[in-house]
């Protein structure tokens, strides 16, 4: 699995990163979570707003800063 | 409702002399920051509900291939619902382009959403009262609006950076598909985490505001930032360009200012560039636009609220 945070640095957008490695580990699943802030890279993906969570390539939720609980839930499906 | 409480606390409780200085000021402290509290919460909450049926995505659509006017003015009101924050700006703004939306068009959106904000909106409304709020919506919209219908006929087109291509839709799971009780949860969250950026500037806004009204003396400012100084409005302009995101903080201070002999135009101009002209939000945004697009863009929307300024300075009192 391939998880990965998109988001240009703003606070909502760390506070979500970091939301979601905290999920990971409480998963205890062996993935990194990629912060993605390059714009372009975040264009391609088609976001428009920041926060996002992509995970392998796909693009789940875009302008929410996704609690702890939320984020395990989409990863163990 | 609030007033006789807070007398009561202040010539009862603290036993404060009526009509002195000190006690007037922080009578005039306390009820605007109760008052302001109390519109915020309420008002933002059902912002935010609303804001839950609209989304970027949404909007987009709506806006897309619009290639006449009522596109500019479709954006200008869409601009108020949807969502925006000033660090999405960049993504937003290639987003609509991609999608269709012309350029004039993406601007009116882009003028509109962070000037005519939740925020600034209920300090206006808390502060100045409903007329002033009315006029300020009003001219923010034609603001908009104009903007975008000007820089449309530019055919600055080229102006943007270009980017790769998109390689997928967004999103699988967004707002809609929310329901009732998401909607609730999402709007007290909203609540919360704005109270929590936005209150101390409120405070800080309201307090210097309580003081300037209780010991500046009236027509203070009368002659530098009065009606008969014609270089006030483009000045308050340049000086809201780098205050942004402390609207919160600044409408109080404002109103006090203009109690002191400040133009009413003036201080509209100045609220508006503090909103709409930011300039953190513009050095974003130079990631997406070429710089004399950026300033394409930031003298147009000036020019406009300088104009707005001059024209409530002969109309208004």
């Amino acid at each position: 699995m391939k998880i990965e945070v998109l988001g240009t640095g703003c606070p909502k957008c760390k506070q979500f990163a970091a939301n979601a490695e905290a999920a990971v580990k409480e998963l205890n699943i062996q993935v990194e979570v990629n912060k993605v802030t390059d714009i372009g890279k975040i264009i391609e993906y088609g976001v428009m707003m920041t926060p996002a969570l992509v995970v392998d390539g796909v693009v789940i939720t875009a302008g929410k800063v996704l609690s702890k609980d939320e984020i395990k839930k989409i990863l163990s499906k | 409702m609030i007033k006789p409480i807070i007398d009561w606390l202040v010539y009862g409780i603290f036993k404060m002399r009526k009509g002195a200085l000190l006690s007037e000021a922080l009578n005039f402290f306390l009820y605007d920051t109760i008052k302001i509290f109390l519109l915020l919460t309420v008002i933002i909450f059902i912002v935010a509900i609303i804001r839950t049926f609209f989304s970027p995505e949404k909007t987009r659509l709506i806006l897309s291939n619009k290639k006449n006017c009522w596109g500019n003015v479709l954006a200008a009101f869409l601009g108020i619902v949807t969502p925006f924050c000033s660090c999405s700006a960049v993504p937003l703004f290639l987003g609509f382009l991609e999608a269709g939306v012309p350029l004039g068009v993406t601007f009116s959106f882009l003028v509109a959403s962070p000037m005519i904000n939740e925020v600034a909106l209920v300090m206006l409304w808390g502060i100045f009262g409903w007329k002033i709020s009315l006029i300020y919506i009003g001219s923010g919209l034609v603001i908009a609006i104009v903007s975008g219908i000007v820089i449309g006929s530019f055919k600055v087109e080229d102006l943007v950076e270009q980017f790769g291509q998109k390689k997928q839709a967004c999103c699988a799971v967004l707002l809609s598909g929310m329901k009732f009780r998401d909607r609730i949860v999402y709007a007290e969250e909203y609540v919360t985490d704005l109270l929590k950026r936005i209150w101390l500037f409120v405070i800080l806004g309201i307090g210097v505001g309580a003081w300037i009204h209780g010991y500046v003396p009236a027509d203070f400012l009368g002659r530098i930032a009065g009606k008969g100084n014609w270089l006030a409005v483009p000045l308050a302009t340049l000086i809201g360009i780098p205050l942004y995101s402390n609207a919160a903080g600044v409408i109080p201070l404002v109103s006090a200012l203009t109690e002191k002999g400040v133009a009413m135009g003036t201080a509209l101009s100045f609220m508006m560039a503090v909103t709409a002209l930011s300039l953190p939000e513009f050095i974003i945004l130079r990631r997406a636009m070429k710089l004399k697009l950026l300033i394409i863009f930031a003298s147009v929307v000036g020019m406009g609220i300088m104009f707005t300024g001059y024209l409530f300075n002969l109309i208004l009192r």
